[in-house]
């Protein structure tokens, strides 16, 4: 019965999709971006569980000082008579070692996953939404005249003068001279960013804005602003998608190189960047402390611009879902 | 063709003046001043510190330290906070230093980037393809001062050759030979590990402008001739492939500046992103707003010239 049934639809069109169904199934096809993509979601999901665990557990808590059990390599177990037994690591065993306090390498990371991600979140949603905003303002008031200049000049006139200053020296500059602060270097990162993303979007919207549903949204006398930001961004969400992916590795390997220079996220909060650039000073007698941020970051990183990549791929509308 | 560089020049010099504004206005704004760098220092009382704001400036107006700043920017007064030279000459200094590391790593970008992207681009889906892909990302990818860590381990314990600094302390009595040497081996290893994040990016771009040109009307006329393959690809192919990266050439420029503050501070390389990184630990402003404004002219030159250039080499933009 089920098979004459499949048989029947088969005859006719295939069902018709959705934009994102038929480019989720060309991203489907691309096994390494997909393959990245559940990476991702699984690192979200442990940075998710990370963050609970080193704040309501104690063994899993990071800042844990345990000086006479400093610089023990992987895979130690805890044999320790000296610290009390409430203070032993996950599982009784340091999975990555110990740094040169003593502190579980494995719990840094899981609480550094958490910050590490945060910081490249919060940093690409600050540029998404100065992007879109001036995107969108510039793509549809386009052609408004401000005394003698369209709105559309002074806006990419702006983001002109904001691509010509070097981008890491600037941010290297406001970051040393605010005090030091996690959420300073977010939204700097994310305010010396958004230029891409902005041209996109105006982009977009010079074709979307003579387009039959906004006209048709026009003519109902909704706001204007609804018909920027709810009916027409939707619409020109791909490239900015992709922006978006790409701006979190980069964001991440920023604040890395930042915390190489000492201006990172401060301690005692811990994300890959100062793990690194603190274990670094131990490359030769503890070159764990290296390696195993080096090479996470390395592979998160990795991971962010294939998916990107992988998505750039998808939404490329001269590619189709052959069957 | 005139009229569209004179306009292209005035437009440049008018978003200058408020690159200018803008990054005054962040450096001042931002809180820290120089004359508090030093807080715990007993001999600073609070009338030096006036006096000091006030030869400075740093106690006038915004916008009147600003016209301060670039009358003695233009006039070659400007001298620096921390030691009173003149700015332009230490920039200068410097900026020598950092030129052969920029020129070599530059060179080493392009002829390492272009030869991959086309053999990718050529042969596509192919292992080369497919592994020069995956090496590209993973370059773009890792932190740039983990791999010089990585590389200096490596180097030192193989090769033995010294990688710090500029040359080798000690060797100012060496025949002239050994001392050249000695300057291109320090060299290398600080030019290759800035090459090799852009030689990345760049290969991705070139297979991407490659294959697109690959496949157009003109290359199958090219083959239908009977053309030698060697030369449809690079004659009819790669020539038209180049145009766009007249453009990121003139963007590479800045890259002298702001790319480089991280490898020079792990060469301790003395060149101007390390003036800079320099100058912001001591509140240095005139060196930071100069180093700053001096990159914003580079960008704009490059693009300026690169905009020309376009237009020459390609016949078929019009103005």
């Amino acid at each position: 019965m089920n098979e004459s049934i499949t048989a029947l639809e088969t005859d006719e069109l295939p069902p018709s999709k959705g934009l994102f169904q038929e480019r989720w199934d060309i991203l489907k096809r691309n096994k390494i971006a997909y393959g990245s993509f559940w990476f991702l979601m699984s690192l979200l999901a442990l940075a998710f569980f990370g963050k609970l665990l080193t704040r309501y557990i104690v063994v899993f808590d990071p800042k844990i000082v345990r000086l006479s059990e400093k610089f023990l390599p992987p895979l130690t177990a805890f044999t320790s008579s000296i610290t009390p037994k409430e203070d032993a690591p996950t599982f009784d065993i340091y999975l990555f070692g110990t740094d040169e306090l003593g502190r579980d390498v494995f719990a840094r990371m899981l609480e550094g996953t958490s910050v590490s991600l945060s910081v490249g979140f919060v940093a690409v949603g600050i540029m998404l939404t100065v992007g879109i905003f001036f995107g969108g303002i510039a793509g549809y008031y386009g052609r408004v005249k401000l005394g003698f200049i369209t709105v559309d000049t002074i806006i990419m006139r702006f983001v002109d003068i904001m691509l010509c200053f070097p981008t890491f020296f600037l941010i290297l500059t406001v970051v040393a001279l605010l005090p030091p602060s996690i959420y300073n270097i977010m939204i700097v990162i994310g305010l010396t960013s958004w230029m891409g993303t902005a041209r996109f979007v105006r982009a977009e919207f010079l074709s979307l804005r003579d387009q039959d549903f906004v006209a048709a949204a026009r003519s109902q006398a909704i706001p204007e602003w609804r018909i920027i930001f709810i009916h027409m961004v939707p619409n020109a969400i791909a490239p900015v998608l992709v922006s978006a992916t790409l701006g979190v590795a980069s964001a991440i390997l920023t604040e890395s190189a930042l915390s190489f220079l000492g201006f990172g996220v401060q301690p005692p909060d811990a994300t890959w960047g100062n793990i690194l650039s603190d274990g670094k000073n131990f490359l030769f007698d503890a070159p764990w402390l290296t390696f195993i941020p080096g090479f996470t970051i390395l592979l998160v990183v990795l991971a962010f611009n294939l998916c990107g990549e992988g998505l750039r791929e998808a939404f490329n509308p001269k590619l189709k879902t052959t069957y | 063709m005139v009229n569209f560089i004179l306009r292209n020049i005035w437009q440049r010099i008018i978003l200058l003046i408020f690159i200018s504004i803008i990054s005054h206005a962040i450096v001042h704004l931002a809180p820290g001043e120089p004359a508090l760098v030093d807080p715990s220092n007993p001999r600073m009382k609070a009338e030096d510190i006036q006096r000091i704001r006030a030869a400075f400036h740093l106690d006038e107006p915004l916008h009147v330290q600003y016209v301060y700043w670039v009358k003695d920017l233009f006039t070659g007064e400007l001298k620096s906070f921390k030691d009173n030279q003149p700015v332009m000459e230490k920039i200068w200094k410097r900026f020598l230093n950092s030129l052969p590391l920029f020129v070599i790593a530059t060179f080493i970008t392009w002829c390492l980037a272009f030869p991959v992207g086309i053999r990718a681009a050529v042969n596509r889906d192919s292992t080369f393809d497919r592994s020069s892909t995956f090496v590209s990302y993973a370059l773009i990818s890792i932190p740039g001062f983990f791999l010089s860590y990585l590389v200096i381990i490596f180097m030192v314990k193989t090769f033995n050759i010294p990688v710090l600094g500029m040359r080798t302390f000690g060797l100012e009595n060496a025949s002239f030979l050994f001392q050249s040497m000695d300057r291109v081996w320090h060299l290398t290893i600080p030019a290759l590990m800035s090459a090799i994040a852009g030689t990345a990016v760049l290969s991705r771009y070139v297979r991407s402008q490659m294959s697109e040109v690959l496949h157009q009307d003109y290359m199958r006329t090219a083959r239908a001739k009977g053309l030698p393959e060697d030369q449809v690809i690079y004659h009819h192919g790669l020539r038209n492939a180049l145009l766009p990266f007249i453009t990121m050439f003139g963007l590479t420029i800045p890259g002298l500046i702001g790319g480089s503050v991280i490898f020079e501070q792990i060469f301790s390389w003395p060149g101007m992103g390390r003036l800079g990184y320099e100058a912001i630990l001591a509140r240095d402003f005139p060196i930071i707003l100069t180093l700053n404004f001096m990159t914003a002219i580079l960008v704009l030159v490059g693009t300026l010239v690169s905009d020309i250039l376009y237009a020459v080499v390609d016949p078929r933009i019009k103005f």
